[in-house]
């Protein structure tokens, strides 16, 4: 009987927090025991209970703030919101032919992609584990596609090795990995690993190194068909007279070490980035539409917020309308969500504590560029083989990544020339005038593919500081910074809450801004509720 | 697919790359002659950075490849959601130590420097800031300065 009684299944625990705690605490212990999956996303969140005709001013039309919207007017509140853009979606953007974008500056550029062309300047994957964000795609629906992550046929390049001639993802991996195998193997059978590998284990390590190295009968990894089976052929295996497979030339451990193209291949084993990864069909924005099909009424566009204050009452918002800015206007409501980014929060006389304002003092903005460009023709695929995927360099663009559509088609398209996050060329790309930022894609590019100096169309350069809505690209968060502001930050002040990225621990992802969201609303509602 | 004969080809095509790349940079000088005095490997292009600290050491350089990338070129900087502050005739400049430490450790929305910059090219971009868009500070900055702000 005691035994019995001390297991407590989890969803009985779960029942009996939400009935003692509410909702906000059941949603916290979820999250906890990892009921649902690997984000904290428990499904559709339930708001129980009647907000009596209470009004949430939400601020931001971005993927925090319409989430916080759409379930806010369907648990009962009266909802608004004030927008800075003229479109909704915040950093959930896509750029198509006939765009055009003006950045801070004044530097004005107009896309010039044909139709059915885009790039994503802001989020442009999303991991199988954002389990929220699929949800909302799934309940909206957002058609998906693969985003194609790992292509062992694009490229590992270094300016400074091998003569400066792009690598095989495949070749690198296959020869890193089998390489080391050998190495291992040798150890083990020299006796050097007894003291780590039992006697039993040691046999089923070597069988193991020489199935995952693609070793030889004599556990060496060299140019044979065992390793060509894993790397490819010099010439591959065909038909008809002369179709035997030729195997290629394993690139030597050495080269590749000093290379450092190994340091690439994380990228492949991340969490962040393991297969299966999406895209929606179209561009990221489809995601954005989704949200506003439901939620736009309720949006108020061109609304620049100038203050934030509140007593004992409401909330009481000023905003300026960009399309007649001499008369700042007002907006009211009993509860404020806030997913204004702490780079533009910073800026803004807002009425919370003393702790709250020190944190969204504290979370500096990291710099991003994406660049896009147009080629006449797909060489990628019709040349190179390589159908979707990233090709990794130590030049300043950083990658290259193929469109993971239209495959095969004989038209133009689009690559992501360029993708800088953090780090010093992002800094200094953002502070280059955006014809300038294209043609140094362009130029780098042409390391990795000489096709670019005949094929190259346009381009468009977005440059994350420069966007006039987000003054950059996400919080930056230090774990000092963590354990001294992020509570604060996410508490409930007074009649505000604030919502986004920078509320989560998954900074600069859309699950992070939608979780957010949800944990605030949830916590809202609660004290709502209980007034 | 042969390896040899790809990479032939590729080597071919590269030389081609670099001779278009070089028109790209002349272009490019002739539309932002800004970058005339860049000082990377070529004369004829802006430097970019490659180990972790940023490779321009003058204050313009620093300026025209950093700040200016949020502050505009003329340091009056930008107003969107949110501004970016004017950096022309700002008396905040007047005390050395203030934008010292703001370079060095960021301000709200503002990412830190300090570990991109070592102090010589802190003293040079303060310094650079200090004497041009309306402010005529004389007291210039020194490393050693940096250095006690950085402690």
């Amino acid at each position: 009987m005691q035994t019995e009684r001390a297991t407590v299944t989890r969803r009985d625990l779960l029942f009996l927090i939400g009935a003692v705690s509410g909702s906000a605490a059941m949603y916290h212990a979820m999250t906890s025991l990892g009921f649902a999956s690997d984000s904290g996303y428990k499904g559709p969140i339930a708001l129980g209970g009647d907000p009596k005709g209470a009004s949430v001013l939400i601020l931001g039309a971005g993927l925090a703030g319409m989430t916080a919207a759409l379930e806010l007017r369907k648990a009962g509140y009266k909802v608004r919101i004030l927008e800075f853009n003229n479109r909704p979606g915040g950093r959930n953007w896509t750029l198509r032919g006939g765009d055009s974008y003006t950045e801070l500056g004044g530097f004005r550029q107009t896309c010039e992609f044909e139709p059915g062309l885009y790039i994503n300047p802001g989020p442009w994957r999303i991991p199988y584990h954002h389990r929220a964000l699929l949800d909302y795609c799934k309940r909206l629906g957002v058609a998906l596609e693969p985003f194609i992550q790992l292509n062992h046929n694009a490229f590992l390049h270094a300016a400074g090795a091998f003569g400066g001639v792009p690598q095989r993802i495949r070749d690198i991996k296959t020869d890193f990995q089998g390489q080391i195998s050998e190495l291992l193997a040798k150890v083990t059978q020299q006796g050097r690993l007894d003291e780590a590998v039992s006697k039993e284990d040691r046999e089923i390590l070597l069988q193991a190194l020489k199935s995952w190295g693609a070793l030889d009968a004599n556990y060496a990894y060299k140019a044979n068909l065992v390793s060509g089976d894993f790397r490819g052929y010099a010439r591959a295996p065909g038909g008809g007279l002369g179709a035997a497979p030729v195997p290629g030339e394993p690139v030597q451990l050495s080269e590749i070490l000093k290379s450092r193209l190994w340091r690439y291949l994380q990228n492949f084993a991340l969490h962040t980035f393991q297969a299966t990864m999406f895209q929606p069909v179209g561009g990221m924005d489809a995601i954005g539409k989704a949200f506003a099909r439901e939620v736009g009424d309720l949006i108020r566009f061109d609304a620049k917020v100038t203050r934030i204050r509140q007593d004992d009452r409401g909330v009481t918002v000023t905003y300026t309308d960009l399309k007649s800015p001499a008369t700042p206007q007002q907006a009211k409501a009993d509860w404020c969500v806030c997913t204004i980014p702490l780079s533009i929060l910073s800026q803004i006389p807002i009425d919370v504590s003393g702790r709250m304002k020190a944190a969204i003092d504290a979370v500096p903005y990291m710099p991003s560029v994406k660049i896009g460009l147009q080629f006449k023709r797909r060489f990628w695929e019709e040349d190179e083989a390589i159908y979707g995927g990233i090709s990794y360099t130590d030049l300043p663009i950083r990658q290259i990544a193929y469109p993971n559509t239209g495959f095969n088609n004989t038209g133009k398209g689009v690559l992501l020339g360029g993708y800088l996050f953090g780090g010093r060329n992002a800094y200094e790309f953002t502070a280059m005038l955006p014809a300038e930022r294209v043609a140094r894609a362009v130029e780098l590019g042409a390391r990795l593919h000489p096709q670019y100096a005949s094929e190259y169309e346009n381009g468009i350069a977005v440059a994350w500081h420069r966007v006039p809505f987000t003054l950059g690209c996400a919080g930056s968060w230090t774990d000092q910074a963590r354990v001294e502001h992020y509570d604060n930050l996410c508490q409930i002040d007074g009649r505000i809450v604030l919502a986004g990225e920078h509320a989560s621990y998954i900074p600069a992802w859309q699950e992070g801004a939608i979780l957010s969201s949800l944990d605030a609303i949830a916590r809202l509602h609660d004290r709502v509720v209980k007034q | 697919m042969s390896e040899t004969p790809g990479s032939v080809r590729r080597g071919k095509a590269s030389r081609r790359g670099a001779v278009v790349a070089t028109s790209w940079a002349t272009l490019l000088l002739f539309a932002f002659p800004v970058f005339a005095q860049g000082t990377g490997p070529s004369a004829s292009e802006p430097a970019l950075s490659q180990g972790f600290g940023f490779v321009e050491k003058s204050g313009e350089a620093l300026f025209t490849s950093v700040c200016q990338g949020c502050h505009m070129s003329d340091g009056k900087g930008a107003t969107g959601a949110g501004t970016y502050p004017s950096l022309a005739g700002n008396g905040n400049l007047g005390s050395s130590g203030y934008p010292i430490g703001i370079v060095i450790n960021g301000q709200r929305g503002m990412p830190p420097f300090g570990a991109m910059m070592n102090d010589e090219q802190v003293a040079a971009v303060v310094n650079y800031v200090r004497t041009h868009f309306g402010n005529r500070y004389e007291d210039a900055v020194t490393a050693e300065d940096v250095r006690s702000v950085r402690r």
